[in-house]
This record gives structure tokens, C-alpha cells and sequence, in this order.
């Protein structure tokens, strides 16, 4: 039987890796996650799992830690954030090119300078060509539910790829929320054994890890990564539908909310979906035709999907929590992305950019009504008067 | 029974680094390598940093390894075999995977232990890991093309500090990284060289068996970068240890002991001048930076000589 909990985002996912009972976790403190691996420790120390918990001495050993311990044929996990994912950054690429199904909850924080604690995405952006698959998730159920299936995705043979969870930093990593917590035989049974196909301690059968590759090999080593990725969305997808199936839940590769007759659109991921719905929910009182699209997995992009998803609308807006520093109009990735997912899956949609709450900057009901009816008057005129907006921020 | 140390026992051991790798001839680390391997009886898992070792050994779709290794990257050799070790006493404690008294071993040049990967090492030591990390010192980035390290040699010219017309090589002593990881606590450390082969063995025998974190640092000899012939690498090593630039000794639970000492101090020109790297040494206006290193030497020495109660 599950039970309804009252978590903070952290204690949730520091719960479901209590009970996916990993072999490692090699893990360094950073706020906002530090209360995950806490939580985690107090775990460890009571004898609830039968976890070797490494505590590192930096988020470069974390990640190298846990690169050893899955090729050595580990279930292995980690959490961190912002400057912890940077110093973690050159491995994260060896993790995803030697195929170590990793899972790794990233609770989303600026990046320095100036030094921040507070959230946005320019961590996971920062990593978003490493490899590593990246789901998104709006509250602490989500960050749980994405976790579970995190295991399974990660160590599915057509895929052997990392995976990270996302949720904003405190926003939804600290805030007190309702959560269901399944059982725990459940929760072992849906992620079930991991059974390594290369250990590196199956010492009768020695392997060598991490060879020297050159221009003679490595291009088809990158070329299987392709492949890995290509593999990835059908798996999230089947592994959605059996945890859907299972929980009770509504997981797929993203969230449409009254969106299918909407006639515009707002983009955007993690905790402001959720403010976002309920200015969907006051403005579709007003009888306008408004709609929400919230992005589960971002890598890999599913970028026909998307496409199809936005085909009948007459304006989207994308909201980013972060910047693509010179990027196309200074915008932020995720629209960067949509706009050539769109334009590229013939879909002829005006868009536009509205980059928000850097830092921790908070955004607010009143600000995203703002974007709807940008985007409603875009709609109406057809044309995009400013391509990227900086909401709420003092020029 | 452990075979025993004696080279018509040894020479019957499988090697488990195989014939055909692609370090250079008279190159330091591969006898370093099966000294070692040679010396534990056990199966043995190997992570090893970026350089030499790994490139000349692994060029896919070819190993030289017989045995399980890995590669990480540059800096991680140690805090990589702090999770497959992690890793190992997780499953075999639960069952998952049967107990082989298995032997945790990490590589990494001086570049990859002195510099970047001492926090690492630091950290995985600090930690209780029942690993050896052994440092092959050749006292430069060789791999890279000789580039200064804080291991390299007072004077030494390498590519980034060389022997130019106003500098005159490197300028500061070596980073005593032997007694920086003596003084973490763990309890095995040990100074040695391939020229002693028996006493590098040995030590070996103790570190695998110490029952915690223990490390090793090995004198290596490269040719290419200490300019000398490929036929000089033992003899050139044993005058390191001979001239005490590098003492043989280790610290053991805390107890420091020297396991050779020379019957005669020979004066460390002995050694600068077989090699080419401190040739600009010998020019008249240098011969005060000799006597520098000498005086530094001798300094060592006898604080090692205090502490291992010889003094």
C-alpha cells in the first residue's frame, strides 16, 4: 500500500533511493541537495539500505567514484547541483561515453558568479551535450516518480546511459508538499536487479575500461551514443507506461495542459508549470484560449513530438530559466531548441522568448498572464514584437 | 603459501601485463608495473590516470592488460578506485558477488599524483579505502612532452622550465609527497625504486596486506626526458637511491624505517651527470646550484635519518 507523506522535494527523492537500495552512492554536500544525501546518510547510519555511501571529498571525485563503481558493476547514484555539476563536468562525459547507467538527482541552482544558491537552470543546460539523459520534474512527486524510473531507463540494455533528474532548487527541493510514496516491495520489484553485462569485478572474465581511442575508432564510439540516445526515448516511454500502469500515474515524454484547443501556448519546465496552470485555469475563465506544454525530457529532444504537440497554435512562448550567453538573440536553450524542432517539422508557429527568475528571482501568477497575453496578441497580430523578453528584471 | 621472491619462482607466474605494449625501451614503469603484479599472488583490479602507462597500453581495439583496469581520467586514479573498491565491499556484503581476497591497485604518474589527482588521493586515503596507490615518479609530464612538475628535480630542465640564459632550469626543490601521505596517518607508506627489486616487492607484499589505504612511491626512470640511454634506466635509478636523492624506506603504522642504506653517501653530481636534463649544471656559473641541491639532499636525509631513529 502507498501512503501520502508530507516531503520536502529532497526527503522525497532521498526516499525513493532508500528504496531502490543502490550498491553506491558517492556524493558531496552542496545546498540546495545537501539535505538529499542527509537524509540519505541518516539511512545508512540506521541500516535501511545496503548502500557503501562514499563521501567524497569533491563533486569530481563523486562523479569519478561512481564511474568506477559502475564499471566495476554497481547500481550507483549521486545527487548535486550547480557549481558541484560544473566541478563534476569532464566526467560526466566519461560516465555517459563508457555507458555507466548512473542516476543522478540534480536539484537545479544558478551557477556562479556572482555566487547564488538560489535556483535556475543554467547547471543543467550547462550539460545538456554531455550524454547524460535529462528529465525534469515540476514537485516532489515527480522528482521521486522520475527517480524510480531513472533506474530502469539508465541500465535498459538499448540504452547504458546516465540519467538526471531535475528539480528547482528550493522552490520544490525544500517546500513541504504532499507526496505518495509507494510501497517499498513495489518500488524494488518496478526497478528490479541490475544485472551489469561488463563488470569489471567478473575477474574471470577481465575487461579494460577507458582505452586510449583515436581517430581510428572513436567517431564510432560517439556514433553509439547516437544510437543509445535514438533507444532512449522509446525506453522512457515503455518505462513510463509500465510505472503509469503500475502508480497510477501519467507520465510521458511531456505534459499538455488544456492545450488541445488552445490557441496559444506557454513552454516551460520544473516548478513553474505548476504556477503556470493556474494561470491557464484563471484566464480560460476569461474564455480565453490558453494552454500549458511542460517538457519532462529534454535529452533526448523529442523534437517530432513537440512539434506535433504545438502544430495548431497561433503564437507559443517559451519560458527559460536561463541564457544561452550569445547564443541566437541571447535566448535561452530551450527555446533555442523548440524554435528548430518547429521550423524544422514545418511547423509555422510565431515564438517568442520570455527568460525569467535567475538566481532565484521569483516569478509570479501576474508576470507569466503577462506572457499569455503577449502571446494572445501575438496571436491576434501575427507578428512577434521582441524576440527575447528578460521578465521582471530591472534594465 | 606466497610464492616466494626469488626470480625462478617469479619467472613461473603468468605476467599479467602482456609482451607488446608501446612504452619505450628501457622505459621505468613497466618493470615497475610487474615488480609489482609479480609481487601479489592475489587477483588484482588496476585503475590507472591518464599518461603513459595508459596510452601505451591500451590503444583500443588492443590491452596489454590480463587482468581487470580501468581508466578514468588524469586526476582520478585514486577517488575511481575508491568506488569499484566501494563498489566490491557493497556486493560482496550483499551477497552479489563472491569474496576473492581481491587486490585494489591505483596507478598514476607524478604529474597525476603530485598535482592534480593529490586531492583526490588525499581524499580516498583519508577515507579508509583498502587500496595501494602507487605513483610511478619520473619527475615530469612526460606523456606530454617534459613538462615540470612538482616532482621534478632542482634544476632539471624540462620544456616549461628550461635551462634557458637567465633561468637556469627548475627552481624549487621537489614536493616530499612520501611524506605528505605518511603524515594522512594510513598505515602503510613506502619509498622505493626497480633497481631494488627485491625491496620494492617486498614493500608491496606489506602495502596490499596493510588492511587500509597504502601508498607507494616509485622512483622511474625515463629515458626520454632524464636523457640518458635506454640501457642506463636500473643504474641510473640505483644512484638516485645510492646518492640519497631517493631514499629507500617506509613508514609503517606510523613507524618510519629506513629498508636500505647506502654503505657510502655518494655525492648526488653522480647522479646529475649521467643525464642530460641537468647537463647546463656543470657550466662554471652553475656549479652554486649543485651545491644547493646537494645541501638540500643532505638536508633530507638527515631529517629522514632522524626520523627512522639513525641519526
Amino acid at each position: 500500500m502507498s501512503k501520502f507523506e508530507a516531503l520536502t522535494g529532497n526527503a522525497a527523492v532521498a526516499t525513493a533511493m532508500r528504496q531502490i537500495n543502490p550498491d553506491v552512492v558517492a556524493a558531496y554536500p552542496i545546498t540546495p541537495q545537501t539535505s538529499t544525501v542527509q537524509t540519505f546518510a541518516d539511512f545508512v547510519a540506521d541500516g535501511l539500505v545496503d548502500t557503501e555511501f562514499v563521501c567524497v571529498e569533491s563533486e569530481h571525485s563523486a562523479m569519478s567514484a561512481c564511474v568506477g563503481a559502475s564499471a566495476a558493476g554497481a547500481r550507483v547514484m549521486t545527487a548535486t547541483a550547480a557549481n558541484g555539476l560544473a566541478l563534476m563536468w569532464e566526467i560526466l562525459y566519461i560516465a555517459a561515453s563508457n555507458r555507466c547507467p548512473i542516476v543522478m538527482s540534480l536539484v537545479n541552482r544558478a551557477l556562479s558568479a556572482p555566487i547564488n544558491i538560489h535556483c535556475d537552470h543554467s547547471d543543467v543546460m550547462g550539460i545538456r551535450d554531455s550524454g547524460w539523459l535529462i528529465l525534469f520534474s515540476e514537485n516532489g512527486q515527480e522528482a521521486y516518480d522520475n527517480l524510480i524510473q531513472a533506474v530502469r531507463i539508465a541500465e535498459h540494455p538499448d540504452v547504458l546511459l546516465p540519467v538526471a533528474i531535475c528539480q528547482d532548487g528550493f522552490i520544490t527541493s525544500h517546500a513541504l508538499e504532499r507526496v505518495e510514496i509507494y510501497d517499498d516491495a513495489d518500488v524494488r520489484a518496478f526497478v528490479g536487479e541490475y544485472k551489469p553485462q561488463w563488470p569489471l569485478l567478473d575477474l574471470e572474465h577481465p575487461k579494460t575500461y577507458g582505452p586510449l581511442d583515436f581517430y581510428d575508432y572513436y567517431y564510432e564510439h560517439k556514433r553509439q551514443q547516437v544510437e543509445a540516445m535514438e533507444h532512449a526515448q522509446r525506453v522512457i516511454l515503455e518505462v513510463a507506461e509500465e510505472f503509469n500502469r503500475k502508480f497510477n500515474r501519467n507520465y510521458g515524454l511531456f505534459e499538455p495542459y488544456r492545450l488541445e484547443d488552445a490557441e496559444v501556448a506557454v513552454i516551460v519546465a520544473n516548478s513553474t508549470a505548476g504556477t503556470a496552470r493556474v494561470v491557464v485555469d484563471r484566464l480560460r475563465d476569461e474564455g480565453l484560449k490558453v494552454g500549458l506544454l511542460k517538457p519532462r525530457v529534454f535529452r533526448p529532444f523529442p523534437a517530432e513530438e513537440l512539434a506535433d504537440a504545438l502544430s495548431h497554435l497561433k503564437a507559443v512562448a517559451v519560458m527559460d530559466r536561463s541564457i544561452s550567453f550569445g547564443a541566437m538573440d541571447n535566448a535561452g536553450p530551450l527555446f533555442l531548441e523548440l524554435a528548430a524542432a518547429l521550423a524544422l517539422h514545418g511547423v509555422q508557429v510565431p515564438m517568442a522568448d520570455y527568460v525569467y527568475g535567475l538566481g532565484g528571482r521569483d516569478i509570479l501568477p501576474h508576470e507569466i498572464e503577462r506572457v499569455y497575453r503577449d502571446a494572445l496578441k501575438v496571436a491576434e497580430t501575427g507578428r512577434v514584437e521582441r524576440r527575447v523578453t528578460y521578465l521582471s528584471v530591472r534594465e | 603459501m606466497p610464492t616466494k621472491l626469488i626470480p625462478k619462482e617469479l619467472a613461473k607466474r603468468p605476467e599479467r601485463l602482456a609482451p607488446g605494449h608501446r612504452l619505450c625501451a628501457g622505459c621505468g614503469a613497466s618493470i615497475i608495473v610487474r615488480q609489482i603484479l609479480a609481487a601479489i599472488d592475489e587477483p588484482v583490479v588496476m585503475s590507472c590516470a591518464t599518461g603513459c602507462l595508459e596510452v601505451a597500453t591500451t590503444i583500443y581495439p588492443y590491452t596489454a592488460w590480463r587482468m581487470p583496469w580501468i581508466h578514468n581520467a588524469f586526476e582520478n586514479s585514486a577517488s575511481t578506485m575508491a568506488g569499484i573498491e566501494a563498489a566490491y565491499r557493497s556486493m560482496v556484503r550483499q551477497g552479489k558477488i563472491p569474496e576473492q581476497n581481491v587486490k585494489f591497485l591505483a596507478f598514476g604518474g607524478d604529474g597525476g599524483t603530485y598535482d592534480i589527482g593529490i586531492q583526490a588521493l588525499s581524499g580516498a586515503v583519508e577515507r579508509g579505502h583498502q587500496f595501494l596507490y602507487v605513483c610511478y615518479d619520473n619527475g615530469a609530464y612526460m606523456n606530454t612532452g617534459i613538462q615540470r612538475s612538482s616532482a621534478t628535480p632542482f634544476g632539471a630542465h624540462t620544456t616549461t622550465s628550461p635551462a634557458g640564459k637567465v633561468i637556469p632550469g627548475k627552481q624549487q626543490f621537489r614536493k616530499d609527497l612520501t611524506a605528505i601521505m605518511a603524515a594522512h596517518g594510513i598505515p602503510y607508506v613506502a619509498q622505493a625504486a626497480p633497481s631494488q627489486w627485491r625491496d620494492l616487492m617486498q614493500k608491496t607484499r606489506k602495502a596490499v596486506n596493510c588492511g587500509g589505504p597504502a601508498f607507494m612511491n616509485v622512483l622511474s626512470s625515463c629515458n626520454r626526458g632524464w636523457r640518458h640511454g635506454t640501457d642506463e634506466t636500473i643504474e641510473i635509478t640505483q644512484l638516485a637511491v645510492d646518492t640519497c636523492y631517493w631514499p629507500l624506506y617506509e613508514v609503517e603504522n606510523g613507524e618510519w624505517r629506513l629498508t636500505y642504506k647506502p654503505k657510502e653517501k655518494r655525492p648526488v653530481e653522480e647522479w646529475l651527470k649521467r643525464q642530460g636534463r641537468f647537463r647546463h649544471l656543470f657550466r662554471p656559473e652553475n656549479r652554486h646550484l649543485i651545491d644547493e641541491l646537494q645541501a638540500e639532499v643532505d638536508r633530507r636525509w638527515e631529517r629522514l635519518l632522524r626520523l627512522c631513529g639513525e641519526a
